[in-house]
């Protein structure tokens, strides 16, 4: 399964599920990360982490290790 | 009593130019009761009709996590007795990013109250070829939705009109709202109905919406403060009612989410038209130059550099300014009052150089609340926080920890005040312990005297550096040095718990709002200046008091047949003045050593001799730990030259050379004073920080332990420097 981490920047996917729960999950969530969403990821920081996604019409940044909670649909 | 409303929404959609637009000049801040966090009311004048402004604090969502959520949750409930009940919400949403503004929106209208929707930034949406029906999207969520644009003020009238309904109670509670799992409404009820069993041990009805967080949120604010009062029975309860509203997703937290997007995407396939193609933003053509690897590293550091350069140097001028006014309403007043009388040392030298020493630091913390304010508005914030935050992770802090930091080096005080931009505690509280590390600019007259006196001018490293500017940027670089393993150690132990998210959102880059800005500054300057109005006030007339009594007769004796033989002599005029000068001088110094600060400063010799220090070293250093910059005055008082010292003078460098020990062997040599700087680098001499520290963290045991800390270390610093160097050989 590819999670969200593994994008490289322009590429895009889809997301099939959250891994985990509690804090950053909900967090994740509440900031449109859930299932279904579009994400496109735009760069990683100059010292490879974090990153930034495009999602639900705005940009986010998060962790690479938030991000390998998100798991892809497989294209 | 006008009725209260509250202005709500997400973080970085325009909600304070909103509020400044409704309300205009009718503001009142403070602090909501306990915590620090800044409670913002105005009052909206439509015609007769006053209506009182809550500006709650941006939150994307009900599920409390952060103090400023927690108080977004409780007004919009009621559940704070001290303030009064919201009895309507104006919503400000941003209409270029609906989707997730909508997903609080939908936590909104759960609250069962009525609502205007404010849909800002239209410019922005228009630009981006967003069209949005506003008719059809209000339909789709009960309540009026007005398109408006807060910074030009487009629309703000027919939002009055809406709120003005709002007021007069034509705007029903809205009908609509998205629809969960049955099994988890169920459970909703099932729970509402136990805390509702427990009203007299809760001391109130937990309101449904609070019930519904208190199943989702696992760990989270609401569930907390339950189970602390009901404790493990409910805490059963709770799991068996989550355990039964399981349906559709993998977590509730994911249900919710589920449930809600999915509401959302029903209005948006109502109200919202697209563009096929996404045009890039004005915004993100900015990004890929500020946050490109090297071309935004570069900015970043250039920002950096200004704002660091400016607080450094551009406040030098306006400080000199102040210290300046301060020295003249000190004379002037001080010439009102009986020459050398007590009063006199008490208004002159205790309250107005007291307050002078506090005060001389706001032209710093007005710049660099501008500096922070323009940053922050304009949405760089968050960009500096996704470039540094790798950085930081290191010592296991996040990027938000960054500008507080680097503001340190200017000066600790709004350095921790600029720590409220940090979302986590944890990571808040060890920034805010270590802040005080960062060579403030208090420090540098220490350095500088310490560096002219003894260190030599020689070249180093190929006569690339001066070894004075090497020695100068080593105790910059010390302070950074040691407050790494610190925050690592301090975020190992008490602050121990899970690595908090960074989860941010970078907000569209737009231009700053004049308004908002001014506000700000001017809201922390006011704060600062009466922090220094009462208890650093307090604190340096204890010192002053402490170096200026017992002051015995017989010095006074002493002196003055001195200076009636100075002037029975037949000296002339100019010789005469300087031979009082010189009296007055020595009169000074012996009454320091005999005050009760100059016997502390005896009794504690033994401890500060392994250091290399003399008690007069340590009586200077223990009166500047209200504020360090004092050492310079009391250094030259003590070594019997006149207060007015200042960093370059030359009396007071040649007068620390030649000093000495009882038995003539020099007192200082490059140990010693390096010794002293390493001491004054570390150690917490600024109540000004402490007491801004307490305020900051509401809690005493704060700056106590940011003050043990720093002294312990300080003492070890300067032992182990003072040692090391004596045995390079720079002890003679």
């Amino acid at each position: 399964m590819r999670t969200l981490d593994q994008l490289k920047p322009k590429e895009t996917g889809v997301v099939a599920h959250l891994m985990g729960a509690g804090n950053i999950q909900q967090r994740l969530l509440e900031m449109g990360v859930s299932d279904g969403a579009e994400i496109e990821v735009l760069r990683f920081a100059p010292l490879g982490d974090p990153m930034e996604i495009f999602v639900r019409g705005f940009h986010l940044t998060l962790r690479k290790s938030e991000a390998a909670l998100v798991e892809l649909e497989s294209v | 009593m006008p009725k209260t409303f509250a202005l709500a929404g997400n973080p970085n959609v325009g909600k304070t130019a909103l509020f400044n637009a409704l309300t205009g000049l009718s503001q009142t801040t403070g602090n909501y009761a306990g915590v620090t966090i800044s409670r913002n009311h105005g009052t909206i004048h439509l015609g007769e009709v006053k209506i009182d402004l809550a500006d709650l604090p941006g939150a994307y969502s009900l599920a409390a996590r952060s103090p400023d959520e927690i108080i977004v949750a409780d007004i919009l409930l009621n559940q704070r007795k001290d303030e009064s009940p919201v009895e309507g919400i104006i919503v400000v949403v941003d209409a270029s990013n609906l989707e997730r503004n909508l997903y609080f929106v939908s936590q909104l209208m759960e609250l069962k109250k009525p609502f205007v929707v404010a849909l800002n930034m239209m410019d922005i949406a228009e630009r981006r070829g967003y069209e949005i029906d506003h008719e059809a999207l209000g339909k789709a969520l009960g309540a009026p939705v007005v398109p408006i644009c807060a910074h030009t003020r487009l629309g703000i009238d027919e939002l009055r009109k809406a709120i003005l309904q709002l007021h007069d109670g034509d705007v029903k509670v809205s009908e609509a709202g998205c629809e969960f799992p049955e099994n988890q409404a169920k459970a909703v009820s099932r729970l509402a109905e136990v805390l509702r069993g427990q009203e007299k041990r809760l001391g109130r009805v937990v309101p449904v919406p609070e019930a519904n967080r208190i199943l989702i949120d696992q760990g989270g604010y609401a569930e907390l403060r339950i189970t602390r009062q009901l404790g493990p029975e409910f805490q059963a309860e709770l799991e068996a009612c989550r355990a039964a509203a399981l349906a559709n997703g993998s977590t509730l937290a994911a249900q919710e989410a589920k449930a809600r997007y999915g509401w959302v995407k029903e209005i948006l396939a109502l109200s919202l038209q697209r563009p096929a193609t996404r045009k890039h933003s004005r915004s993100e053509r900015i990004d890929n130059v500020l946050t490109h690897k090297l071309l935004g590293t570069l900015f970043f550091l250039a920002i950096m550099m200004v704002v660091f350069q400016s607080i450094y140097s551009w406040a030098g001028p306006v400080m000199d300014l102040v210290d300046g006014g301060i020295g003249a309403v000190g004379e002037r007043v001080g010439g009102m009052l009986p020459e050398g009388g007590m009063l006199q040392s008490l208004v002159v030298d205790g309250m107005i150089a007291g307050v002078g020493s506090v005060l001389i630091f706001l032209p710093q913390i007005l710049l660099l609340s501008l500096f922070i304010s323009v940053l922050e508005d304009c949405g760089y914030m968050a960009r500096a926080a996704f470039l540094m935050d790798k950085l930081l992770g290191w010592c296991g802090l996040s990027g938000q920890c960054f500008i507080p930091m680097l503001s340190s080096f200017a000066c600790a005080i709004p350095g921790v005040m600029a720590t409220r931009t940090i979302s986590d505690r944890r990571d808040r509280f060890t920034t805010i312990l270590v802040a005080p590390l960062m060579s403030c600019s208090a420090r540098l007259p220490v350095y500088v005297i310490m560096i002219s006196a003894f260190i030599p001018d020689n070249k180093v490293l190929g006569g690339l550096f001066s070894l004075p500017a090497l020695a100068l940027f080593l105790m910059y670089a010390l302070g950074v040095a040691v407050a790494v393993p610190i925050a690592w150690v301090l975020k190992k132990t008490i602050f121990k718990g899970e690595k908090p998210p960074f989860i941010l959102e970078m907000p569209s880059y737009k231009v700053p709002q004049p308004g908002v800005v001014a506000r700000k500054v001017y809201r922390e300057g006011k704060e600062f200046v009466v922090r220094a109005g009462t208890l650093i006030f307090a604190v340096t007339i204890v010192v002053w008091a402490l170096a200026y009594f017992p002051r015995p007769a017989a010095v006074a004796e002493q002196y003055e047949a001195q200076r009636v033989e100075a002037e029975a002599a037949g000296l002339d005029a100019e010789a005469l003045e300087a031979r009082l000068t010189e009296i007055n001088d020595l009169e000074s110094g012996d009454y320091l050593r005999g005050s009760y600060l100059g016997q502390m400063g005896h009794v504690v010799e033994p401890v500060f001799r392994p250091l290399g220090w003399d008690w007069r070293i340590a009586t200077a250093t223990i009166a500047s730990f209200p504020a360090r910059e004092i050492i310079v005055a009391t250094l030259g008082t003590l070594f019997n030259l006149g207060a007015d010292e200042d960093e370059e003078s030359e009396g007071l460098l040649a007068t620390l050379q030649g000093a000495t020990w009882p038995d003539g062997r020099p007192l200082f040599n490059i140990a010693v004073a390096i010794s002293i700087m390493v001491f004054f680098a570390l150690c917490a001499q600024c109540g000004a920080t402490l007491i801004t520290i307490k305020r900051e963290t509401g809690q005493w045991r704060w700056p106590v332990l940011t003050f043990v800390y720093m002294t312990v270390l300080a003492y070890v610093g300067a032992f182990i420097a003072f040692h090391v160097a004596t045995l390079a050989g720079l002890g003679a």
